[in-house]
């Protein structure tokens, strides 16, 4: 496929590699060439040097037989710009533009084909913004991921001396759970590497074990599994960017909250866009600002400048302090492994988390949500089966009965997705209802066409031998 | 004197409008044969000859106004009109230049003192003229010069500004200020009609609704009764009077987006109206239960009724009254004169401080009380959404410190000049708030009459300084003003 991705900023550069891997034929245009040679020397690549949003530079990137354009320039303006332009002068077929502003996806017709042409929105700032609430819904859940719509959730935890399911066989954890309530171990994850959750696995102290259940069991099955965590009252966080002020705006009606912004204007302009969070102007890595606002007092640390630097100090400062649970936006792979088990509980890749929804609906076919595990090192994706016994390696066949690749787990099916389900109302009498059907996997379970079917592979090579399992072939009769 | 010349011309044109405006009392007292029409027929001549002279004097001045220009202008404009709403006062009923020069600027100020008594055996037509002065007055005789005489338009807008309350101007309702002008008298026109068929509908005579209407909604205060609204005993109208009263306190301007986006959601997006509402009710319930209590009621039904009215109608800085709260404990009035010397709201035609800069001092004081406790925070004082500018904050705290000397030191000189303390102090508390009765001796069952010469003139400033929220006035008065 030959895919033009304009701009070569974090996004870009982390699109680029996330393609890049998959035998595509990737332009990248940005107006630094600097960046670009930087990246070229990376991955394999043709850079072209020049304003994303102008007819002449996206023919010179090659727009008039390209197959998708990927805008994900720092400016929304120019982003819908090279989409209309890649729409109705290139005619090329996929158009994915960041948009940072709310105020464009308002209006539905504001990006239909008629208009700025842009078939996906991704706002990378939102996606970390989301991702990072729902860890604060988790207590001490290291990474939380939604499928099938927020159907099915996926929830890692740490296996702590003295849990429930420390020192037992995996099997045991239904003894602990009502009858109507299902779950799964998907993966366990030891000192780095995976084991392969069976029955008789044995978790152990340290261990990452990641927990998947239907969104509404979720919260029940960690409480059984679980001692009581107390809730989380007073956040801190520390860089008033995009991300920061999202965060404080998303989070300032139910917790109280702190943020830190160094400059001063930028303080100024949090200070008139934020109605109860406290605004404090200084240096987030100052001892003395972090004990005069009671570091010691709060329940969460947030992390959010720009500078990785940053970000792990302030963050290794805040735990040092008393600060209860840390998390830290960290860009580089390496520090982001390095961190690991140190000070800091959580490290997210900015670039991981946000473009996990882009590469699904880049690579189409039948995968409808992939998520990085373990900072890109595993992932877990929900693909639909299709097709019939005949046609298909999966449908039709008990679990156990499939070819799995080594290290892929099946953790669980959504059934009949498309059917609303009414499973009760709500105090004003508006149904509640549900998508689907939640099926967790056992070796018996048979995969039956349309199902969203949930898998975790330990090993990213491993996400295209499933691709490749769920093809509909039409020789294989 | 060419110097300002346009504000002489200008001036020449507002007097000439005011002139016509007198035609309407000569009119009803030709009709109705009151024995005022002499005298109506020799202001209305004077009125107009002297416009007339002005503007022909000046006509040919090319300079447009400008911003000092316009704070002259609206000074002259609240000063010069007076006197001639005065004349008939004057001429008919042989009153003294500062009895009648009072009268005036509290009718025109929408203040509501009053010098006079036996108002029932006044000409009607004399009745007609005091209540069509708060009237004209309530909204800002400038918006309303703007309004219909759109070649002031240049420069309007700095009158408009030294003229409408409140510390935050904003130009949020049409671009041409012509169209605002226009936009806020309609307004008021429409609820002053309501108002007049309101109280018709209540029971009142034709003539007593109209003049009724016209100082409920401008929130001036004056009646055809020395009994106020007590003289109805009416339920139904003190609701009614209610009703028109808390609408008048809040911005018009809120009113105005209300009307034309045809949604009640914009009252909840005013930040003033909420507390404005706010505020009275729990005022009106405390003191309705602290006078049941107090034994001043036999029962809580009519201790509500009364307390509801009085309170609104002080608070409002209107003041009519249906009872002599005078008599009501002391606590009581002086709560009164406090709510109103804040309650109503920017942009409305009451009196006061305005609830907006209330509520924006309040925030100066949490955001200090923040500051101490969080040395490095950035708080930024926002009301409505909205971050008010370090500009706005410095001029509404000057503002405040002015309001309070202004009223000790007029508390002072009332004092010196011999009157009680409770006299002195709520005789100025309720001039400059332009609410009209205080407490002691002048209170709601008496009238401004028992003040000396001196002491009435100093209520009579106190009004307009009131009314043109101090600084306006204060610009005019010092030095750097005259200097070339």
């Amino acid at each position: 496929m030959k895919i033009i991705i304009l701009g070569a900023g974090q996004v870009g550069a982390s699109v680029a590699e996330g393609l890049v891997s998959e035998e595509n034929d990737i332009t990248i245009v940005d107006q630094d060439p600097v960046r670009l040679s930087q990246l070229q020397d990376r991955l394999d690549l043709r850079t072209v040097v020049g304003d994303a949003a102008t007819p002449s530079v996206l023919r010179s990137a090659g727009s008039e037989d390209a197959d998708m354009v990927i805008a994900v320039t720092q400016s929304d303006q120019a982003n819908l710009v090279a989409c209309k332009l890649a729409h109705s002068v290139f005619n090329i077929p996929t158009r994915i533009a960041r948009l940072r502003s709310r105020d464009f996806l308002e209006d539905e017709s504001l990006l239909a084909t008629d208009n700025f042409a842009v078939d996906f929105a991704l706002c990378p700032e939102q996606v970390i913004t989301d991702y990072i609430r729902r860890l604060i819904e988790f207590p001490r859940a290291l990474q939380v991921l939604n499928f099938a719509r927020g159907r099915v959730c996926l929830v890692a935890v740490r296996a702590y001396e003295g849990g429930l399911l420390v020192g037992k066989q995996i099997k045991t954890m239904r003894d602990h759970l009502p009858p109507e309530i299902d779950a799964r171990i998907a993966a366990i994850f030891r000192d780095n590497q995976p084991v392969f959750p069976e029955g008789d696995t044995v978790v152990k102290a340290g261990d990452e074990v990641f927990l998947l259940a239907a969104t509404e069991n979720i919260h029940p099955v960690l409480n059984q599994l679980r001692r009581q965590t107390s809730r989380v009252e007073r956040i801190m966080i520390a860089g008033g960017g995009n991300i920061g002020l999202r965060l404080a705006k998303s989070l300032e009606d139910r917790y109280e909250v702190k943020l830190i912004e160094g400059r001063r204007p930028r303080a100024e302009l949090l200070a008139n866009e934020l109605n109860d969070t406290l605004v404090l102007c200084g240096d987030a890595t100052d001892e003395e600002l972090l004990e005069q606002e009671n570091i010691a007092e709060m329940d969460l640390f947030l992390a959010m400048t720009n500078d990785d630097e940053d970000n792990i100090m302030a963050g290794s400062l805040a735990k040092r302090l008393g600060c209860r649970r840390v998390v830290a936006l960290v860009n580089r792979r390496a520090y982001a492994e390095m961190i690991e088990g140190g000070p800091i509980d959580i490290g997210i890749s900015p670039a991981q988390v946000s473009i996990g929804t882009l590469l699904a609906y880049v690579r189409q076919g039948d995968v409808a949500e992939v998520h990085s595990l373990r900072r890109g090192a595993a992932e877990a994706l929900e693909i639909v089966a299709h097709g019939d016994r005949n046609t298909s390696k999966v449908v039709g066949r008990r679990i156990d009965e499939v070819q799995w690749p080594k290290g892929v787990t099946v953790a669980a099916l959504v059934r009949n997705f498309e059917e609303p389900i009414v499973v009760g109302q709500t105090d004003d009498w508006t149904a509640i209802t549900r998508y689907g059907e939640v099926v967790i996997a056992h070796h018996d379970t048979v995969i039956e066409a349309d199902d969203h079917v949930i898998i975790f592979c330990t090993r990213k090579k491993l996400v295209k031998k499933v691709e490749k399992l769920f093809q509909v072939g039409f020789h294989f009769v | 004197m060419t110097r300002f010349a346009p504000v002489h011309r200008a001036l020449g044109m507002i007097l000439m409008l005011f002139g016509l405006a007198m035609l309407i009392p000569l009119t009803v007292s030709h009709l109705s044969d009151d024995g005022a029409q002499r005298a109506y027929d020799e202001v209305f001549l004077l009125t107009m000859l002297c416009g007339t002279f002005l503007w022909y004097r000046y006509r040919n001045t090319q300079r447009d106004l400008n911003v000092r220009d316009g704070f002259l202008l609206v000074v002259l404009v609240w000063t010069v009109l007076p006197a001639f709403a005065a004349l008939p006062f004057m001429i008919h009923l042989e009153m003294s230049h500062t009895d009648a020069y009072f009268e005036a600027v509290s009718g025109l100020t929408a203040t509501g003192a009053t010098l006079m008594s036996g108002l029932e055996k006044l000409p009607v037509s004399i009745n007609l003229w005091r209540h069509l002065m708060q009237w004209l007055g309530g909204m800002g005789l400038i918006v309303l010069v703007v309004a219909i005489l759109p070649m002031l338009g240049i420069g309007g807008r700095q009158m408009l500004q030294a003229e409408i309350p409140g510390p935050m101007k904003d130009n949020r309702m049409t671009p041409r200020v012509t169209e605002t002008a226009k936009g806020l008298w309609l307004i008021y026109v429409a609820i002053t009609v309501l108002c007049a068929g309101a109280y018709r509908w209540a029971g009142m005579s034709w003539f007593d609704a109209i003049c009724h209407s016209f100082s409920t909604v401008s929130l001036g205060g004056f009646s055809t009764y020395d009994a106020s609204l007590g003289h109805f005993n009416s339920p139904a109208i003190e609701w009614i009077c209610v009703v028109f009263m808390l609408f008048s306190g809040i911005n018009y301007a809120t009113h105005f987006l209300a009307l034309s986006g045809r949604s009640v959601f914009v009252y909840g997006r005013d930040p003033e109206a909420g507390w404005y509402l706010g505020v009275l009710l729990v005022s009106v319930f405390v003191l309705a239960n602290y006078l049941w209590k107090e034994g001043s009621f036999h029962d809580m039904d009519t201790a509500f009724r009364y307390a509801l009215f009085n309170v609104i109608s002080v608070a409002t800085t209107t003041g009519y009254s249906t009872v002599d709260y005078g008599q009501w404990p002391m606590f009581v009035g002086l709560w009164m004169l406090f709510l109103c010397s804040f309650s109503t709201s920017a942009g409305s035609t009451g009196g006061g401080i305005k609830m907006m800069r209330a509520l924006l001092l309040y925030k100066q004081v949490y955001r200090e009380l923040v500051r101490a406790m969080h040395p490095s925070v950035v708080y930024n004082v926002r009301l409505g959404g909205a971050t008010a500018p370090q500009s706005v904050l410095f001029a509404v705290l000057a503002f405040a410190f002015v309001y309070m000397v202004s009223i000790v030191s007029m508390t002072l000189l009332l004092a010196f000049t011999g009157l009680d303390i409770v006299t002195a102090f709520s005789a100025v508390v309720a001039s400059v708030n332009n609410t009209g009765p205080g407490l002691g001796l002048v209170g709601p069952a008496t009238t401004y009459a028992v003040l000396g010469d001196f002491q009435t003139w100093v209520c009579t400033f106190a009004m307009l300084l009131g009314r043109l929220e101090i600084f306006t006035l204060l610009v005019v008065l010092t030095p750097a003003f005259w200097r070339k």
